[in-house]
């Protein structure tokens, strides 16, 4: 199939609504191939309602969302999707919690995600040593037999955005990464993703203005369901309505 | 398979439960052949046919354990499962008694006779092979949860809606095994068995080989459920109970994963009714009433969910606790017993006894972890919204 | 409407013209009991025809005592007599004493069942005279029924006396009948019998059209087929009128034990397998206040249901809060525990019932204002049905306006909606919930009340409840009063709907099968939230 489009994700005229109330009015952007990209917008925005229509949680009432220029995602579901490679973290930290960090990272590698194989899988070397690379990155080492439910928040974070690279996908989704983290967690967060960045295109959303500043990438601000601004960092916070939206004026 | 699958396989408590199973399976015909009356060491049949009914039910708390505990499916169906197993050897049993039968009739059970049949009904057909019937003791649970499950959780039914609409499948099931002319004996059942496979079921010999056949499925079922658990299988099963949402958004076929443990743990329950009909000597529709259901539930909470040993156990001990209750004065209570149990389990002992024992011995290591690792999530202090 | 039964009464006054001048054979009573002195079935036969066709004041009492076998003849003087019990004789024709020695040859007018039927439907004839209008309209049922042509000279005579429109419709009815199976009525006749009958339009018509006799002529065998199709069109339609008051009915009873649960699983998310036993509670406080009352103040009993509502409400709703308190607050958020924890207790309170008051089915009356029914149309309504229906509209309506209106309801939804934003309101929200778990138990307690109504109050009461009123719930969509309150009549309606074609059994498990695959269509029920408060 011949890609209709360059945009690793491509979203057009996406509308979604609960019960009349439209979460998505006619939402519209494109995210390239590498690129790492900054949602803002106040509550009640449709940040994570996007989020759930690009991973097919939710079902657009109306528009188009690509991947890679050929997959129509609002025709598949989660599962299909992440094996198409976009890899989400949610907004409240989700992990294993009675799996060890290990298993957890474990069962987010890449592999074959069948019933069968994974009744009779064994782990390779090669996966061991992901694993021990990924606790490294994510700076988790230490507790890797630690079960997740004991970790504080901010580990839960990480080992989550940790899971999120055993995916190896694509695309990656990452709601409020540093909701409840200390300054200096936030820093490293920032830092994180910008590694990640280098191989993986990312797609943040956060509330953080210092955060999103840290991550210095084009910001896209949305309000009531649809782009309000997009542009810089600086841009975005200088342009008039944004300033209205935020304050209220 | 290496020496590393069976290090997987046998932990310590599983070597200690195969080791206690075996020497029970062996200890219990023994002395109930064996050894003399007169002796004090005698075990009666009644208690050997006894024992052989807690075996099965200990399969089939195993089989509720592999998805409640494991994977976070709360069936209340599986009586159902069990009931069907069960039907379908007892369909065999009334097929060997042949024309022994109050009515003579060579072909047709004595209820069919009864009811004015002429032919034997086509569900009927086959049954009087072991092999057609054995084949069916699986298969019909095995289907009917595949069809099931591939319904429910396709469309996602999770949680209390799921052990909803499972009570209300097994519920169906019973009104409709009540009715005469469903052709599976109605009210009444199949009952009056005389052979198994040319053995007189009621013979003493034959009691103690289906005992011992019970301790062998249990074994077998048991490393069946402590591979599946052990395996990579295991942990995503443990995963989706502990997050649904993120083992989806990781890849996992969910529904698949379901729907394979649903069909396996329903056609073990099948199994156990199999073995349980033959030592009891009656299969009737009462097996699907939705209590019947939902006490095998509360056998896993006693002993342990998320753990197979804690199911196996706490089947035995409950029901070894009703049949001493139910046998003496203290009959009328027997209710309250039980339902007491449900309430003390839940709010008292939420790991079950085994799952609490391991949570001390891991706590006197030091090691939460290994706990947690064993399924129970620690109670969650704090009321949650409504769903 | 009206213009048809205008057109009607046309139809029947030409009928009887034509009846008027084929059927009129005059025979007086003197010539009509001279059969009976021959002692012979078939003249004794003639003899009750012609009797019955006299229009004596007399055939009454001389049909009646040949039924009693006190009709006495003596062949040789040509005369018949009545004799009564103390042996005494009787003229037959005038009534008066005979006088005198009896006749030697006194004998008893033999009859066999041929005749005895034929005097049944010949003094059923006769009653068509009656004083008695509802004496007179029976009469003419049974005689639309029996078909007897020996009453059709009878029957002539009372539709010229008859004044009331509805006994006149039903006799027109019976002649139009007579002629129908008479071998030797004209073609026309018939036609018009036919029309006659398809007005009538019951099964009664529908069985007589359906067996006129073979050799019936063409044109009359086809305007009965279409009658025939006529009536069972509007049999049908009243069958689907019966079979919707059926499933009202079920409705309501549906709706009765499922509102509690709407508050407690619906509105709470608490699983509550111990519902229906709040709902037996609710039954036994009936029966405690029915024997309060019979025993103390045996004139209240028509007031014992107002008495049983408000107490079996205060003691389901304090035991619901009592459960709360000690057993469902320490599972809030663990419902697969609440559910196995609900169903020990309901469990105990089973046992605790069978224990307290034995497990056998109690007996709670209805009060004079529930029992009795009357018909509509086709169809037949009995009060204690009427009257739960509009109970459970009431509990409805007075729960939906609790919700809206009061503060406790405010503030209950304020707690399920945002416990945290609620509490740091200053609602205390333990309190609302343990109120909130007493409203839902309070409300099963009520349905008790009325179940008692129409079911065996036995301890087993509740479990019957549980599983339909779970479904109710689910189909309707969790958390929603109006879809438990739509759910709850569409299931009763559909239940009723089925039952005829599958049986009551197959009824039940069809709809338990449709719910089953209408949760995999859609898993939160009919009225389903949507959006994002869901997956909180």
């Amino acid at each position: 199939m011949e890609p209709l489009t360059s945009a690793l994700l491509y979203l057009d005229g996406v509308t979604v609504s609960f019960d009349g109330f439209r979460a998505l009015n006619n939402l519209s952007f494109a995210i390239e191939p590498g690129e790492m990209r900054a949602i803002i917008g106040p509550n009640g925005a449709g940040k994570t309602t996007m989020m759930d229509v690009v991973t097919g949680k939710t079902r657009p009432n109306a528009g188009e969302v690509l991947f890679a220029g050929v997959h129509n995602l609002a025709k598949l579901d989660e599962a299909e999707i992440a094996e198409l490679g976009i890899g989400r973290k949610f907004q409240k930290p989700t992990v294993f919690d009675s799996h060890t960090v290990s298993d957890n990272l474990e069962l987010a590698l890449e592999a074959d995600r069948r019933v069968r194989a994974t009744l009779w899988w064994r782990r390779k070397q090669s996966e061991r040593q992901r694993i021990d690379e990924i606790l490294d990155i994510i700076r988790l080492t230490s507790v890797r037999d630690r079960v997740a439910g004991s970790l504080s928040h901010g580990q839960k974070q990480w080992l989550e955005i940790g899971m999120l690279l055993a995916q190896n996908p694509k695309l990656l989704l990452v709601d409020e990464p540093a909701a409840g983290m200390t300054d200096a967690e936030t820093r490293q967060t920032a830092d994180l993703l910008k590694a990640i960045n280098r191989e993986h295109t990312v797609v943040v959303v956060e509330h953080d203005m210092t955060f999103v500043r840290d991550l210095g990438v084009k910001v896209t601000c949305l309000h009531e369901g649809s782009v309000l601004a997009e542009g810089t960092i600086d841009q975005v916070s200088e342009n008039e309505r944004v300033v209205e939206v935020y304050l209220g004026r | 398979m290496s020496g590393h699958f069976l290090f997987r396989l046998l932990d310590r408590s599983t070597v200690i439960f195969l080791v206690a199973l075996a020497a029970v399976a062996v200890t219990v015909p023994l002395l109930n052949l064996a050894v003399p009356q007169s002796s004090s060491l005698h075990v009666p049949t009644y208690v050997v046919a006894l024992f052989g009914k807690y075996i099965c039910y200990a399969i089939l708390a195993l089989s509720i354990d592999l998805i409640w505990g494991y994977c976070g499916i709360l069936s209340l169906g599986h009586g159902a499962f069990f009931a069907l197993g069960g039907y379908a050897m007892g369909m065999y049993l009334m097929r060997q008694i042949g024309a022994r039968g109050v009515y003579a009739d060579p072909v047709l059970p004595d209820f069919m006779v009864f009811l004015n049949w002429k032919e034997l009904p086509v569900a009927w057909y086959g049954f009087e092979h072991f092999a057609y019937a054995a084949m069916m003791v699986v298969l019909v649970p095995g289907v009917l949860a595949f069809v099931f499950g591939w319904f429910a959780f396709r469309s996602r039914v999770t949680g209390v809606y799921l052990s909803i609409i499972t009570q209300a499948m097994t519920y169906a099931l019973m009104l409709g095994f009540f009715r005469n002319n469903l052709g599976f004996g109605g009210n009444n059942g199949l009952t009056d068995f005389k052979d198994v496979l040319g053995f007189n079921v009621q013979a003493e010999t034959t009691r103690n080989v289906l005992f011992a056949l019970s301790c062998l499925a249990l074994l077998l079922g048991f490393l069946v459920c402590r591979f599946i658990v052990t395996s990579k299988l295991g942990k995503i099963l443990i995963a989706i109970r502990d997050a649904e949402a993120r083992a989806r958004f990781l890849g996992y076929r969910v529904e698949s994963y379901k729907l394979f443990v649903f069909t396996l743990s329903a056609c073990m329950a099948g199994i156990a009714g199999a073995l349980y009909v033959p030592q009891v000597g009656i299969i009737n529709p009462s097996e699907f009433a939705p209590g019947n259901s939902i006490e095998p539930v509360i056998w896993v909470a006693v002993g342990g969910r998320g753990t197979l040993v804690g199911a196996a156990l706490g089947a035995v001990l409950v029901n070894y606790a009703k049949t001493y209750f139910t046998s003496g004065a203290l009959a009328q209570y027997w209710l309250f017993a039980l339902g007491g149990l449900f309430i003390a389990v839940t709010l008292l002992l939420p790991r079950g006894i085994v799952g609490t024992l391991h949570h001390w011995t891991a706590l006197r290591r030091g090691k939460i972890a290994a706990a947690a690792a064993d399924g129970v999530t620690p109670a969650r202090a704090e009321p949650l919204p409504a769903e | 409407m009206r213009c048809s039964r205008a057109w009607l009464v046309a139809l029947l006054f030409g009928l009887s013209l034509l009846l008027g001048q084929t059927a009129t054979r005059a025979s007086t009573i003197n010539d009509a009991i001279a059969h009976f002195t021959a002692d012979d079935f078939d003249e004794t036969g003639a003899g009750i025809s012609e009797v019955a066709a006299s229009g004596s004041p007399r055939a009454a009492v001389i049909l009646q005592a040949l039924q009693n076998g006190q009709l006495m003849f003596s062949a040789e003087r040509k005369a018949v007599y009545v004799q009564d019990d103390a042996g005494k004789l009787w003229d037959a024709v005038t009534g008066d004493a005979v006088g005198g020695d009896p006749p030697a040859d006194l004998d008893t007018v033999n009859i066999n069942n041929r005749l005895r039927s034929a005097i049944d439907a010949a003094l059923g004839g006769l009653t068509l005279l009656s004083a008695d209008p509802a004496k007179r309209l029976d009469a003419a049922e049974a005689v639309f029924k029996s078909r007897q042509a020996s009453a059709l000279p009878t029957l002539e005579a009372a539709f010229a006396k008859e004044q009331d429109g509805r006994i006149k419709y039903v006799l027109a009815q019976a002649r139009a009948a007579i002629v129908l199976t008479s071998p030797d009525a004209a073609t026309a006749d018939k036609l018009a019998a036919v029309e006659i009958i398809r007005q009538r339009g019951d099964q009664d018509a529908l069985a007589l059209l359906l067996s006129l006799p073979d050799g019936t002529a063409v044109p009359v065998m086809r305007a009965a087929n279409a009658a025939i199709a006529a009536i069972q069109q509007r049999l049908a339609l009243w069958d689907a009128v019966q079979n919707a008051w059926y499933g009202l009915s079920l409705g309501s009873v549906l709706l009765l034990a499922a509102i509690g649960l709407a508050i407690t699983f619906g509105v709470m998310g608490v699983i509550n397998m111990a519902h229906g036993e709040m709902v037996m509670v609710g039954a036994y406080v009936t029966f405690l206040v029915q024997n309060a009352i019979r025993g103390y103040a045996p004139n209240l009993f028509d007031y014992s249901l107002a008495i049983s509502v408000p107490s079996a409400f205060i003691a389901a709703g304090l035991i619901g809060i009592l459960i709360e308190r000690c057993i469902i607050r320490f599972l809030y958020g663990r419902p697969l525990e609440t559910l196995l924890a609900t169903w020990g207790l309901s469990l105990i309170l089973q046992q605790a019932v069978r224990t307290i008051f034995g497990p056998n089915n109690r007996e709670v009356g209805n009060p004079s204002f529930m029992s009795g029914a009357f018909d509509v149309g086709g169809i037949t309504v009995t009060y204690n049905r009427l009257w739960i229906i509009c109970f459970a509209l009431a509990v409805f309506v007075a729960l939906l306006g609790l919700l809206r209106f009061t503060r406790f309801g405010l503030e209950m939804r304020a707690v399920t909606q945002n416990r945290a934003m609620a509490a740091s309101m200053g609602i205390r929200t333990s309190r609302i919930d343990a109120l909130t778990f007493g409203l839902g138990s309070g409300i099963a307690g009520i349905a008790g009340v009325a179940l008692s109504q129409i079911d065996n109050v036995s301890p087993n009461l509740g479990q019957g409840y549980i599983i339909d009123s779970f479904m109710v719930v689910v189909f309707g969509g969790v958390g929603n009063l109006w879809g438990t309150f739509v759910g709850a009549f569409v299931l009763g309606i559909a239940n009723k709907f089925l039952e005829p074609y599958a049986g009551a059994v197959l009824g039940k498990i069809a709809i338990l099968v449709l719910i089953i695959l209408f949760i995999q269509k859609r898993p939160r029920g009919l009225f389903a939230l949507k959006g994002r408060a869901v997956e909180a």
